[in-house]
């Protein structure tokens, strides 16, 4: 474990009962999730959190640290640590389940299910003995869906959105941004169906680009971007007349 | 009014009411000098084809545009359904495109 | 927990949302105003004479500044969502409120 310095840290986390604060060293190279489990394992044996890969690879670990959510173990305390003190509290736009851990069902949801949410999932038209498409990697449409497939789902855009926290009917930024790539997706065989949800009720339409999801997104994606993507197809379609 | 359609009118009035904003905003900025009156505007307006349909547009964008607006933060900050928002914009947008077309009628007949 | 900072966009947001809101709840009266020409100019000069009082002067100066900057962030929404994608285009909220202002300030040297 890295060296404590002579100071405190005082960690206020905000657990199901309310905001608990928690006096661990300040160490050199602290991580938050450091933090964190420094709290689990010396004081709060009972304290509920989520993390996995602890490297930034797998986004399991977001939470919301100081009003803004992001990925603790991608946080330096040292970076967010203000008058000696760090405040952790769960995810937010998301029910609790306990303590740090949310629930993430309503997030997929409005990911996949095709009839609650965008359907956002691939589905393809050609089967393993068909000829593999010919997909141009410098076209225009390939590059909007190759600009937002990193997406590991993480929900801290969908954490910092304030439209997700003001219309729960609202898909949201992870949502829309991959419905944005499987409507530009040659492949796909429902790119029409996605694209018809992610424009109509709780879609691209309620999104007012305040960029809280651009500024949050620690793969550094452009949920904005890919909406206004989703905007200016649904008007220019519909003033040509075509698509659904 | 599927939301689709509504978000493309939204735009769309956006797009008309922005020049026609722009020449309301330079008109009143030169008429006000030195005071109104009914005299100055009526002399301008009254019988004016020309503004008659300059105004006529601005009322049905503005209507338009100003009741979909509204519906927006009905939903997203007063909480109502859809149903009942669209509702209460679509009495507003009425509101609004007949007290504008009258107001219109007003100045220029 | 209360959210952290809110970006700039949020702001111009919210400013497009308030002015916008205002001008709605706002232009019925307009409407009646102007429609008291019905009755001709003798009708609706006692109305126009109501913009001499220094409240009513204010508040048409803050007409003017919300409808100013209603239409500039809203051509930054337009920007964004239909011009060749170029960031979130900061400066066009800034310069929205410089230039809101500066009409306002216009406005006020026309009136006073």
């Amino acid at each position: 474990m890295a060296a404590p310095s002579q100071h405190k840290l005082t960690v206020e986390i905000h657990r199901t009962g309310g905001p608990v604060r928690y006096e661990i060293p300040l160490r050199d190279n602290q991580t938050v999730l450091d933090a964190v489990t420094e709290v689990q394992r010396r004081f709060a044996p009972d304290l509920a959190y989520r993390f996995a890969c602890r490297v930034g690879v797998c986004g399991s670990c977001a939470m919301s640290v100081n009003g803004i959510p992001r990925w603790t173990c991608r946080t330096h305390v040292a970076k967010v640590v203000v008058d000696g003190a760090i405040s952790v509290a769960p995810l937010r736009n998301l029910p609790v389940i306990k303590d740090l851990v949310c629930d993430m069902a309503s997030f997929f949801e409005k990911w996949t299910d095709a009839e609650h949410g965008a359907g956002a999932v691939f589905d393809g038209k050609a089967t393993r003995h068909d000829p593999l498409p010919a997909i141009d990697p410098e076209s225009p449409r390939r590059k909007a869906v190759d600009a937002g497939i990193e997406c590991i789902n993480c929900a801290v855009c969908y954490a910092a959105c304030d439209v997700v926290a003001w219309d729960q009917g609202y898909l949201g930024p992870a949502a829309l941004n991959r419905a944005w790539t499987l409507a530009n997706d040659d492949r796909a065989a429902n790119a029409d169906a996605v694209k018809a949800k992610a424009q109509g009720v709780g879609g691209c339409g309620s999104c007012h680009s305040h960029g809280a999801c651009v500024a949050a997104c620690p793969v550094g994606l452009n949920p904005t971007q890919s909406i206004a993507g989703l905007k200016r197809r649904s008007l220019f379609e519909l003033l040509r007349g075509s698509g659904s | 009014m599927s939301e689709r359609l509504l978000f493309a009118v939204q735009r769309v009035t956006a797009l008309i009411l922005a020049p026609l904003v722009l020449i309301h905003l330079g008109l009143i900025l030169w008429a006000v000098e030195g005071g109104l009156t009914a005299a100055e505007i009526l002399s301008r307006t009254q019988g004016a084809l020309g503004w008659a349909m300059f105004y006529g547009v601005f009322v049905l964008a503005a209507s338009a545009h100003g009741a979909i607006g509204l519906r927006n933060i009905l939903v997203e900050w007063a909480a109502l359904g859809r149903p009942l928002a669209g509702r209460i914009s679509m009495a507003m947008a009425a509101v609004l495109l007949v007290l504008g077309l009258r107001g219109v009628w007003a100045v220029i007949a | 927990m209360s959210q952290g900072r809110k970006t700039i966009g949020y702001w111009a947001a919210i400013g497009h949302r308030l002015s916008g809101l205002a001008l709605v709840l706002f232009l019925p009266l307009h409407f009646l105003v102007l429609g008291t020409a019905m009755g001709g100019a003798e009708s609706m000069d006692p109305w126009l004479a109501l913009a001499d009082l220094p409240l009513v002067k204010i508040a048409e100066w803050g007409l003017v500044v919300l409808l100013t900057l209603h239409l500039l962030f809203g051509l930054r929404v337009l920007i964004l969502e239909f011009l060749p994608w170029s960031g979130l285009r900061h400066g066009w909220v800034w310069g929205g409120v410089a230039a809101s202002l500066a009409v306002g300030a216009v406005f006020i040297g026309q009136v006073v």
